[in-house]
């Protein structure tokens, strides 16, 4: 069962946004109003170590488990891209609360409204993909 | 200790495992980001027929759709198993706030996720939850494929392999989320 470690590392993302209530649209929108740490608390935890980890494996040049080159590419430099891109994503995300991740637990949670929300969100990526090459990028 | 894994984590439990989760897959030859899976569901569908966007080899993206529906079985095991009693600990200035806005407040946990008088299928057929569901849906899947991301991939990944690109997109998150909270927001919910 090649599919198994990822289903396992799924559910362990799913609880953790859900237990870590990252999955709340109360507390994106209190991060938004910068009147907790919680949120940041959270993203500030996970971008320092990561990026501790992600300097040791460049560092060691550590493989991956099948011994290739890990999956760490710069990206291509736009500003246009990501901050329209980024604004658009940050406006729905105040709206509906939550971003694909805590939006999938949030279903398996039985918030059933949400599944409108991804069917949308669905609808924004093929429109997305439409208009691609009419967009600056 | 289940009822100890109930409890609401801590911000640091919840970002180490954040952290854990990224770097595992990076050592299965795998990038985080879960704006990805709703490309992949496009081509599944039959897109790429029509768009070049969606014509690839989705195969390579199997895995991602195993993990969105562990991130599924994730929200099944934490309701059935680990629901806390308290609601959501919000700060008393956003709760004030939110109260004026006629936003409902979480008084029980199961409340806690999503505003009750908000997030319904009745909601829809109002000009604001229309706004907030449906157009609030369709801009975080235009905006993330826009940017190339949304928290997982730029946020997180991103941000831990130190890239200057996400951390615009991190910034422009925040300019859309602060207009969206600070200004819209309290003009949508009055429609």
């Amino acid at each position: 069962m090649k599919g198994l470690k990822y289903l396992v590392l799924g559910t362990l993302f799913g609880v953790t946004m859900i237990k870590s209530e990252a999955a709340s649209w109360y507390r994106i929108h209190e991060m938004f109003r910068f009147e907790s740490f919680h949120m940041f608390g959270i993203i500030g935890v996970a971008v320092v170590l990561g990026a501790i980890l992600v300097a040791i494996i460049k560092k060691k040049h550590l493989k991956t488990l099948k011994g290739t080159k890990v999956p760490l590419h710069p990206k291509s430099m736009s500003i246009p891209r990501y901050l329209i891109g980024g604004t658009i994503f940050g406006l729905g995300w105040a709206m509906t609360g939550a971003c694909p991740g805590p939006l999938y637990a949030l279903i398996g949670q039985g918030t059933w409204i949400l599944i409108v929300v991804v069917i949308s969100a669905l609808l924004g990526t093929l429109v997305y993909g439409a208009l691609r090459e009419k967009l600056p990028h | 200790m289940l009822e100890w894994l109930s409890q609401p984590w801590h911000w640091s439990v919840s970002g180490i495992l954040l952290a854990g989760v990224m770097v595992t897959l990076l050592f299965l030859e795998k990038s985080f980001g879960m704006s990805a899976t709703m490309r992949t569901m496009c081509a599944i569908g039959g897109a790429g027929k029509k768009i070049k966007f969606f014509d690839f080899d989705w195969s390579t993206q199997k895995w991602n759709l195993i993990f969105m529906l562990g991130v599924v079985f994730g929200g099944v095991l934490a309701s059935t198993f680990l629901s806390s009693s308290e609601p959501v600990d919000l700060s008393v200035s956003t709760v004030d706030n939110l109260k004026n806005m006629g936003v409902a407040v979480p008084t029980v946990y199961t409340d806690s996720f999503v505003p009750s008088n908000l997030f319904t299928f009745d909601q829809l057929y109002t000009v604001r939850g229309f706004v907030l569901i449906i157009i609030g849906g369709f801009m975080i899947g235009f905006g993330a494929r826009y940017a190339g991301g949304c928290t997982s991939g730029h946020a997180i990944s991103g941000l831990a392999n130190l890239q200057l690109p996400s951390l615009i997109a991190v910034v422009g998150f925040f300019i859309g989320g602060i207009i969206m909270t600070h200004l819209l927001l309290p003009v949508i919910l009055q429609l």
